[in-house]
């Protein structure tokens, strides 16, 4: 061990604390594959993206898409929607932020902040599973002509976004890029 | 996935056996050690050989063996950027589908998509070749194994051998020759003394001089086609080899480290023991 | 479980309450700390406590395993590569799985040799033997149905040749073969019944093992000597001292373990297991895994007709009865002296006996024709005759070297460097 002279009782102790801390390492290593496995494999993570054509989807009209084993909505809001949610002043929503992932983290949530974008304000494209505790709003529902959580009673505007009942986030809106003018990316 | 399966149904019928005789005789020839850079303790792929065998592999074998369990995510292993495998990727089709109507169509494949089979299914690709169908190559390296006797079996274990399927298709891919018994072979068929079931295959030898363009300087002869395409089936059999044996490295110094405290303990406490 | 008188204090009120309520501590106390250990245990005895570690190493992989396995015929071989490729570590647990197995059998075979060589099955011993074959039985058919999961040419015409020895048995023979395969031969309610079983089947055996640690701790380890404790000199504490030696042991192990694992992690497997089963082709050869070719080239080595038995039917008793005769030892040695030390010509006919079953594994790994199959005849004739034959009447005959008085006198013989190899393990 030490090259230094010191009492038997020492080394001995150094001797034992060295072995067992050796043991509780080796101990950790064997652990960490066993953890390693539960996380989403290669093939999973690799299916990280799907193309929806939206060519038929006219205003007033949705589609449901999945994409990583959960249902994603794409609307095609009518003038009426985009009109109500814009009117909504910030200080109404419960959740301020965005929680559109193309933006920046902080942004507030207003209508286009929810939107696809700049000139494609009517697209609406957010991930259908409630902030709460992941059951599917049903569309066009609920207190504010949105979405309207059966399970637990959240409703959603017109713009996805919470404004009353216990969930705590606005639907959130995935990456997403228009491939063309109706065909989007998400993921 | 379909496809994948029936790719699957294909390799297990079609060990391309021609003529029926006692196993025990074959092969003729055992196949020779080859040198490996990814052989032994330390040994690693050499990505350059690599993406030359994918490269054979896409020019002449592809065309009959199917490669079912490698997807087009893989192939960043052979050093091919994320961009270069989307391009990799979109020059093939696959199959996708139903769409809206009902029906399976064709896309251009994206990289989480597998490489896609020659032939339809087992049947297909049995017509296609003499009745032989040609096995799936994503494990070929693994699948194929010439016995080695005793006391070599022994050796093995302290030499780390692990190269049979490598040098078996290496042996393979070279060792068409000309029957020196002058025996007839069954029609159709092609003699070669490393085939491991049989004095003929029904394949015809696949490569020759040139056929594929190399790049990067390497030369362009058979040896070197058969080489390449070698690794490669040995990295598409076993794509995680590298990492288990850096892996391997880091646990055995540790067991010896913790083996020699062990030791010293064990000794120091039964150091007022006669036992 | 020592069955002795409890030496455990409780430090704490905590530890005094728990002690009046449920006394798991004083237990482990009894049973792993205090418990009393002959002093010249050497390091073949070490293989219990490896084999413990290998069983909860085997359950841990295999459950993490039955995460991603799916056992349907569809994608059963699919699945595993999906381990091997996709799924993170997955190629580490699934080869720590394949390896630990063959391991597992490894550090088995020689515990069960230390037992035979120093006569560790007799009288008190009997049970705790015989719970052991148990134990040892479950393996097999642990490990046989686990090698079938994967769904390769050797897992499924392993299946397909084992489930057919039942069919050996006259009259009800079929009726067995289809009750075992749910079907008329092997397809996915094998498969799935198998999956089944493979997981439960180490449960039972951890089961059996609390038995046989329980026996081992009624009547104490048996030692080198063969001699019974017979003071508190001829022993030492379980914890440190018998801990640390087994931990040394199966750092040792592990090693080898490892080795097997990441370097040539396919060298105790078959080439044909990578290409998927096919219920139209079976492969030239077809051989078990390397723990069961003893008993492989038992079953092949018959192949006369013995009276009413045909050659089919005696090859499946033969083999068969090459284990059962394992549970009756205890009666078939007829020996006053325990241990092979002070036996001379056991010693020598146990040699001839390890010789002999690693000459019939290899046999079992040959073809089974011509020079082979008369030499593992004469290789079979003798795995019995040891068991039958030489156990019985050397007892009787053989005059045994003079035993000393203790387990302590035998130590401190030895220390003198006078008798130097009396005690010393042939390992």
């Amino acid at each position: 061990m030490s090259a230094t002279d010191s009492t038997e009782p020492n080394r001995r102790d150094f001797l034992y604390v060295a072995t067992g801390v050796a043991g509780a390492v080796g101990a950790a290593g064997v652990a960490w594959p066993f953890i390693d496995q539960m996380r989403p494999d290669a093939s999973t993570r690799a299916l990280a993206s799907v193309q929806v054509d939206v060519s038929g989807v006219e205003p007033g009209m949705s589609l449901t898409v999945k994409w990583r084993g959960k249902p994603v909505f794409v609307r095609n809001r009518t003038e009426a929607e985009i009109e109500a949610a814009r009117q909504t002043p910030l200080d109404d929503l419960k959740d301020p932020v965005a929680r559109n992932a193309n933006i920046a983290g902080d942004a507030p949530a207003t209508d286009i902040a929810r939107s696809a974008g700049e000139g494609r304000e009517n697209w609406l494209i957010m991930v259908g599973v409630c902030t709460h505790l992941g059951c599917v709003p049903l569309g066009q529902a609920g207190d504010f002509g949105g979405w309207f959580c059966p399970c637990h009673g959240s409703h959603y505007d017109t713009a996805g976004r919470i404004r009353k009942g216990p969930a705590p986030e606005n639907l959130p809106v995935p990456t997403l890029a228009f491939i063309s003018d109706t065909m989007i990316e998400i993921g | 996935m379909k496809l994948l399966l029936q790719g699957f149904a294909a390799l297990g019928l079609g060990l391309a056996i021609v003529a029926t005789a006692d196993a025990a005789e074959y092969p003729i020839k055992k196949p020779v050690e080859q040198d490996w850079s990814f052989e032994g303790p330390f040994g690693t792929y050499d990505i350059g050989q690599l993406q030359r065998g994918f490269k054979v592999y896409r020019e002449v074998c592809s065309s009959c063996h199917s490669l079912d369990l490698v997807a087009f995510r893989n192939l960043e292993d052979l050093g091919y950027s994320e961009e270069q495998v989307r391009a990799i990727a979109a020059e093939y089709e696959v199959e996708d589908g139903p769409d809206e109507a009902g029906d399976m169509f064709m896309r251009t494949a994206t990289p989480s998509d597998y490489f896609p089979a020659p032939f339809a299914n087992p049947q297909q690709a049995a017509a296609s070749n003499n009745g032989a169908v040609p096995p799936d190559f994503s494990l070929i390296a693994k699948a194929r194994a010439v016995e080695r006797g005793f006391p070599t079996f022994v050796f093995d274990i302290f030499t780390q051998y692990a190269e049979g399927g490598v040098d078996y298709i290496y042996a393979l891919l070279t060792g068409y020759d000309e029957d020196p018994h002058g025996h007839e072979v069954p029609e159709g068929t092609y003699y070669n003394p490393y085939f491991i079931s049989a004095a003929s295959l029904a394949m015809a030898p696949p490569l020759s001089d040139g056929m594929v363009t190399y790049d990067d300087g390497a030369p362009e002869t058979v040896d070197q086609y058969a080489r390449d395409v070698s690794a490669f089936l040995m990295w598409a059999a076993e794509p995680h080899m590298v990492e288990r044996k850096a892996t391997g490295f880091t646990v055995m110094v540790f067991l010896l480290l913790f083996g020699g405290l062990v030791y010293l303990t064990k000794r120091k406490i039964w150091a007022d023991v006669a036992h | 479980m020592s069955g002795g008188h409890s030496t455990y204090k409780p430090q704490s009120g905590l530890g005094r309450w728990v002690d009046a309520r449920l006394p798991l501590p004083r237990l482990i106390y009894d049973s792993f700390v205090a418990y009393p250990v002959p002093r010249n245990l050497n390091y073949a005895y070490t293989f219990g406590g490896i084999l413990t570690i290998m069983l909860v190493a085997q359950i841990l992989t295999g459950v993490v395993l039955a995460m991603h396995y799916a056992a349907n015929t569809e994608i059963a071989f699919l699945s595993v590569e999906k381990i091997m490729r996709d799924v993170n570590s997955g190629w580490l647990l699934r080869y720590l799985h394949a390896n630990g197995a063959s391991m597992f059998f490894v550090a088995v075979y020689i515990h069960i040799f230390r037992g035979l060589y120093y006569g560790s099955y007799k009288a008190p011993r009997e049970l705790l033997w015989i719970l052991g074959c148990i134990i040892y039985l479950l393996m097999m058919a642990t490990a046989f149905m686990g090698y079938v999961l994967p769904w390769g040419q050797m897992s499924f015409w392993g299946a397909t040749v084992i489930t057919s020895f039942f069919t050996a048995i006259p009259l009800v023979g079929t009726w067995i073969q289809e009750l075992l395969l749910g079907g008329f031969a092997v397809d996915n309610p094998t498969l799935n019944r198998f999956f089944s079983l493979h997981y439960l089947l180490p449960f039972m055996i951890a089961g059996v093992v609390v038995l046989h640690v329980w026996a081992l701790h009624v009547t104490g380890q048996s030692n080198p000597t063969g001699i019974e404790v017979k003071s508190k000199t001829d022993t030492v504490r379980f914890t440190p001292y018998a801990t640390v030696k087994d931990g040394f042991a199966m750092v040792l192990f592990l090693i080898l373990f490892a080795y097997f694992v990441f370097y040539i992690p396919n060298f105790l497997g078959h080439a044909d297991n990578y290409i998927e089963a096919d219920p139209l082709k079976t492969p030239a050869h077809i051989v078990p895994e390397w723990y069961f070719l003893p008993f492989y080239a038992i079953l092949r080595a018959i192949t006369f007709n013995i009276g009413p038995i045909d050659s089919k039917l005696g090859g499946v008793l033969a083999m068969f009865g090459a284990i059962a005769v394992l549970f009756v030892v205890p009666w078939l040695d007829t020996s006053k002296v325990r241990s092979a030390v002070y036996r001379p010509w056991y010693k020598l006919f146990f040699w001839l006996f390890v010789v002999d079953s690693i000459f019939l594994g290899w046999l079992g790994s040959r073809p089974a024709e011509g020079v082979y199959v008369a030499m593992a005849q004469g290789a079979t004739l003798y795995y019995f005759a040891f068991f039958v034959a030489i156990m019985p009447v050397l007892g009787l005959i053989e005059t045994p070297r003079r035993l000393p008085n203790s387990i302590t006198e035998a130590v401190l013989e030895r220390n003198k460097g006078g008798a130097a190899s009396t005690t010393q393990p042939a390992e």
